[in-house]
């Protein structure tokens, strides 16, 4: 564990993000786009370029040396990916190129085998594009129905609606843990008793969780899992599929390549065993090698220190942006992570992204690939910032600073 | 003055500026001087949709031949970009629009509002600002 308290804790850990010493535009760099991906840490950026200096090689069949070598840090990161979840066992672990690549996963490998004409998905309206789309498209084919729960001004679930959306039709119900647009924290355990209550799997989109928060998917008695590593410190390129075994095994590969199979003929072909066979081609070995490095990180870091920091980042730069004039936050919900949308009356979210970003202040604008959510609100998007370990209170000063010089400009 | 003499005044008034937020406060009191579009021309059919910001064009043919640009956005840093760019070519001729290298928006240093990330219809617009260029081409001729 890192020994810190409160607010040292980025000084404690900054050090470690080369890429955020650096000036743009000629300011100290100010990152708050860490919702969309997180800096990396110097022992994800060792453990990339170890791979390549000392054992590039591919895994699994080879029987030479580095392959052993390569082989077995892979695997490793599948043992510690299975701790971290607290998943029964480590073949319910499966690599994918990110959270978007596990959902579809499941919609293709799940849905089309289990879905019926009149079944029923239940989503929320909250859902990033990649949990609705992957679902629209598996509805299509399976003559499914889609149904959405409905969402609060302040940006929760519609508890009441989730009841009686949730029936004996739903087959599934996906949702996500933490709202990447207005970072509110759902109670999917609450929803996972609802689902078990008629039969219906539960999908948790985890991307926006995993940063901030422990998984236990046996204690939300998830079905799958989904998340990327880029969101939680880890590279680009790579993400995971939680699933149960029971399901994991009934469901049929949807990606056919090396890897994947058991044996190979003109007359038929048999496939291997889970996770193999959801894994075609040869993999992101560097990638996940270098998750097993970002697990490390937050490991030594610890949740709760990171929570207790992000909270008082979060707090701050309500109680300072609420005092410009004409400010709005999008989603007010009392479980939240570091995460704030806002709008300001006669703003217009591209203007201010880019003055900020003319002030060194890195921001996201726009819908957040959550459209339906951005048209319940009756707005085209927002300006997010969110923050992370790394960050610190002069950050949240500097943002507040730019904000005000912006608006000044603006109106 | 030619569309090339027009863009080098441009690049001689932005040059000026020592630093990012004194440009955009210029190009932010463009915008504020551009005519604004009559809301009857709002329309779909004039709307490049960016995935940011949103921009209306529509052009017109004078009777002397020369093309009436008229555009507004619903972001300011937008709208006063198009400004920018109607002031180098409203008035010229269609064929003296499709010739024309619009170099200018790289120069003054903004070329990232051009870029996919930005997606504010910026570039969207830059084209169909040669399409309108080009539909009446034939009638000018």
């Amino acid at each position: 564990m890192v020994k810190t308290e409160g607010h040292s804790l980025a000084e404690a850990v900054r050090y470690r993000f080369p890429v955020l010493n650096q000036n743009v535009n000629g300011y100290p760099l100010v990152y708050l786009d860490n919702a969309a991906t997180t800096q990396k840490p110097d022992t994800v950026i060792a453990a990339i370029d170890d791979y390549y200096r000392k054992y590039n090689a591919n895994i699994h069949r080879g029987a030479h040396h580095l392959a052993h070598i390569a082989t077995l840090a892979y695997e490793q990161v599948r043992e510690d990916l299975k701790v971290f979840l607290n998943a029964r066992e480590k073949e319910e672990i499966i690599f994918t190129s990110g959270a978007t690549d596990s959902i579809n996963l499941v919609a293709q490998a799940w849905g089309r085998k289990f879905l019926s004409p009149g079944d029923e998905i239940v989503l929320t309206a909250m859902e990033h594009h990649a949990n609705i789309v992957p679902w629209q498209m598996v509805a299509e084919e399976r003559q499914a129905v889609i149904r959405v729960i409905p969402v609060t001004e302040e940006g929760e679930w519609d508890l009441a609606a989730a009841e009686r959306l949730i029936s004996d039709k739903t087959k599934l119900v996906a949702v996500n843990h933490v709202s990447n647009a207005l970072g509110t924290i759902n109670p999917v355990k609450w929803i996972s008793e609802l689902a078990r209550k008629v039969g219906a799997l539960l999908m948790v989109d985890g991307a926006q969780a995993v940063a901030h928060m422990a998984v236990d998917v046996q204690s939300l008695d998830a079905d799958f899992y989904a998340f990327s590593s880029h969101k939680m410190y880890g590279p680009m390129g790579v993400g995971v599929l939680y699933g149960k075994r029971e399901w994991l095994d009934k469901m049929s590969p949807y990606r056919g390549g090396g890897e994947m199979i058991d044996r190979v003929s003109f007359s038929g072909t048999t496939y291997n065993v889970i996770p193999y066979k959801f894994e075609a081609g040869t993999p992101h070995v560097e990638g996940v090698i270098g998750l097993g490095a970002a697990l490390k990180f937050i490991a030594e870091t610890g949740y709760e220190q990171m929570h207790a920091h992000e909270q008082l980042l979060l707090q701050e730069a309500v109680e300072q942006l609420r005092e410009v004039k004409g400010m709005r936050f999008i989603g007010t919900a009392r479980e939240k992570v570091s995460v704030l949308s806002f709008l300001i009356d006669g703003v217009h979210p591209y203007d201010l992204g880019t003055l900020l970003d003319k002030q060194g202040v890195a921001v996201r604008t726009g819908h957040h690939c959550t459209q339906p959510l951005m048209d319940h609100f009756g707005i085209p998007g927002t300006v997010r910032a969110s923050f992370a370990v790394y960050n610190t209170s002069e950050e949240v000063d500097r943002l507040v600073n730019a904000v005000n010089k912006a608006v000044g400009m603006l109106i | 003055m030619t569309i090339e003499e027009r863009q080098q005044e441009i690049i001689a008034e932005f040059s000026m500026f020592d630093d990012w937020m004194q440009k955009y406060e210029h190009i932010i009191e463009l915008a504020r001087e551009l005519p604004v579009i009559d809301v009857s021309k709002k329309t779909d059919d004039n709307l490049i949709r960016g995935c940011q910001s949103k921009v209306w064009l529509d052009a017109s043919l004078s009777e002397e031949g020369v093309m009436s640009y008229k555009a507004d956005s619903d972001a300011i840093i937008t709208k006063g970009l198009v400004s920018l760019v109607i002031r180098v070519v409203n008035g010229m001729r269609p064929s003296e629009i499709l010739e024309a290298d619009l170099h200018f928006v790289k120069d003054i240093g903004l070329l990232e509002h051009l870029s996919p990330t930005r997606s504010n219809g910026l570039a969207a617009m830059l084209k169909q600002i040669k399409m309108y260029a080009l539909a009446f081409s034939a009638k000018a001729t």
